[in-house]
């Protein structure tokens, strides 16, 4: 538990030292594009380290995770378009309006298992895709464009690339040491016991619904707030935001970079997203080298890239 | 009998066709140690998991410290001290032994709503877990992963994390199934000790044990109590002999 130099523990170092000198990296280089590409994986690193919290400790597999980037980036948006740019509200509405969101779905969709659970978690998601499509004030189906960052009273200035990148990284670490504490305090373990062995842990005396309910309300919160970030990184919404496929991503980052380990969806993330530009890059049709190195991971590497490193412990 | 610490009266369920529990009447006063046999399919099963509170009776009634528990979820009941180990080794397989008992533990220490510090550091959780492992002789493999435990084992933990609930009464469901003559007779002395201080229901197959254990002993057929007495009494009954034990002895010889 405690730090020990593990080729684990070093390989999460140097991604993190990656991430911290990508900006340096593209300033040397005058390739700006970089720090947008790795601002959106931050971001989405964010949120897949938040589907992780209920899908790689509590065992709820949710296929409808992205609504929350949904939900996020129109909170934001919609309080732009409506005049509202200061990010002391959006943010906070954000991550509410997920937190309510996840409540009600949660609410429902714990009471069932297995494939029902990711059945209802992905009609809820679609639900929300489909109203957003309605929204034609905030433009339908094409999306809206947000002409204004959110605005921090001069504190922070998010419309700077580089401030706004490193605000991203800082939170995902912070929430990766969140979740960190999480996993292993108290409330961890019934939200692990529960994925274990649900049966056993009503016998010793759990009411695991209640504990599994505020894990996927706080995972809700968590992608709320990468949604929001989202939104100002690309300064638009739309509902692509959450379709379905964006959902299957995330979860396809935490498989891939080890489920169950609280770091192991940021590497997830980091490889997804590059090997998805560079490949794309090379051929039109990346998916069918993507696709069979999803495969291999599933089949041969059970813990993701991270269980490589580390074995099969969880922590 | 007002002093007992489980009265099951007019316990009823049937599954379709089967009757799996017929009129079940049953008093166990706390102390006692009370085994209820019965041929394979005779609903013990059924019996213990009515009275954890995993299947709904159709009628009857469960009372458990003069409280009527008939209608309570499981975790209630676990919570008033009514522990129950399974017939299935059902452990926490990723986790360590130990973990599995301090969970135990923790389920009873208070709600779980705390988010920031270590649980496995924490000694209020640990010291017990490691007390209940010690009376379930397994102390020595704490640090194990559950996964790597000897089938003998896991039953000696399934006690442990019984314990570790700080129960009134235990309901044990074949805590000896599968086990070699030396893990039982080590099972056997567990239980005997524990029965110093609790309260037990314990179903169980081997009849050697049963009878070395029990205060009282029920047998039940098709879901139905054909007789209920010491040991000596169940030994004598023509009609005992006839449903289940002459026919083990008849296999046995």
């Amino acid at each position: 538990m405690t730090a020990r130099l593990s080729p684990r523990n070093a390989f999460v170092a140097v991604v993190i030292a990656i991430l911290a000198l990508v900006p340096v990296y593209a300033e040397a280089t005058g390739n700006t594009f970089m720090v947008s590409l790795f601002t959106r994986i931050v971001i989405l690193a964010i949120a897949a380290v938040s589907l992780n919290l209920i899908m790689g400790f509590g065992g709820m597999v949710s296929f409808g995770h992205a609504v929350y980037l949904g939900i996020g980036g129109y909170a934001v948006g919609i309080l732009a378009k409506e005049g509202i740019n200061s990010g002391l509200l959006q943010w906070p509405l954000a991550v509410a309006a997920s937190a309510l969101f996840a409540l009600a779905v949660g609410a429902l969709s714990l009471r069932t298992r297995g494939v029902y659970f990711i059945m209802i978690t992905l009609a809820f998601a679609q639900m929300v895709y489909y109203v957003a499509i309605g929204l034609d004030r905030y433009g339908g189906d094409d999306g809206m464009t947000i002409y204004k960052r959110s605005q921090f009273g001069g504190l922070i200035d998010l419309s700077n690339k580089m401030t706004f990148y490193y605000l991203c990284l800082a939170l995902l670490l912070a929430s990766v040491y969140v979740v960190w504490r999480l996993v292993h305090s108290r409330f961890g373990m019934v939200i692990q016991g529960a994925r274990s062995n649900e049966r056993r842990m009503r016998a010793i005396g759990f009411p695991t619904y209640r504990y599994k309910l505020l894990s996927f309300v706080f995972a809700g919160m968590l992608c709320g707030l990468a949604g929001a970030l989202l939104a100002n990184h690309t300064d638009f919404i739309s509902p692509a935001l959450m379709h379905w496929t964006r959902s299957g991503d995330l979860i396809v980052m935490a498989v891939l970079g080890g489920m169950g380990t609280v770091f192991g969806p940021v590497i997830g993330a980091v490889a997804l997203l590059v090997l998805e530009e560079v490949l794309s890059g090379i051929t039109e049709y990346w998916q069918i080298i993507l696709g069979p190195l999803f495969l291999l991971v599933v089949l041969f590497a059970r813990g993701g890239i991270d269980g490589l490193l580390a074995g099969v412990r969880r922590g | 009998m007002a002093d007992a610490l489980l009265q099951i009266e007019g316990l009823s369920k049937r599954f379709g066709g089967v009757v799996a529990s017929d009129a079940i009447a049953l008093s166990v006063p706390p102390g006692e140690l009370h085994a209820i046999i019965g041929p394979n399919g005779a609903g013990k099963t059924t019996l213990i998991g009515q009275l954890a509170g995993e299947i709904a009776p159709d009628a009857g009634r469960i009372r458990f410290a003069d409280r009527d528990v008939t209608g309570l979820p499981i975790f209630r009941r676990s919570q008033l001290g009514l522990a129950r180990s399974f017939q299935i080794t059902s452990l926490f397989l990723d986790f360590t032994a130990i973990e599995n008992v301090a969970l135990a533990v923790q389920a009873h220490a208070g709600h779980s709503f705390r988010f920031w510090r270590p649980a496995r550091d924490e000694a209020e959780l640990r010291e017990p877990a490691r007390a209940a492992l010690m009376r379930a002789g397994l102390a020595h493999r704490a640090d194990a992963l559950v996964a790597n435990l000897s089938h003998g084992e896991h039953r000696q933990l399934e006690i442990a994390v019984a314990l570790a609930t700080s129960p009134r009464m235990l309901l044990l469901d074949e805590p000896m199934a599968g086990m070699g003559p030396e893990e039982s007779a080590r099972m056997v002395k567990t239980l005997r000790e524990l029965k110093r201080e609790l309260t037990i229901l314990l179903i169980e197959h081997d009849m050697e044990a049963v009878f070395a254990l029990a205060d009282r002993i029920t047998v039940l057929v098709y879901g139905r109590i054909i007789a209920s007495g010491t040991p000596e009494a169940i030994r004598a009954n023509a009609e005992v002999r006839q449903a289940y034990l002459g026919e083990q002895e008849a296999r046995h010889g």
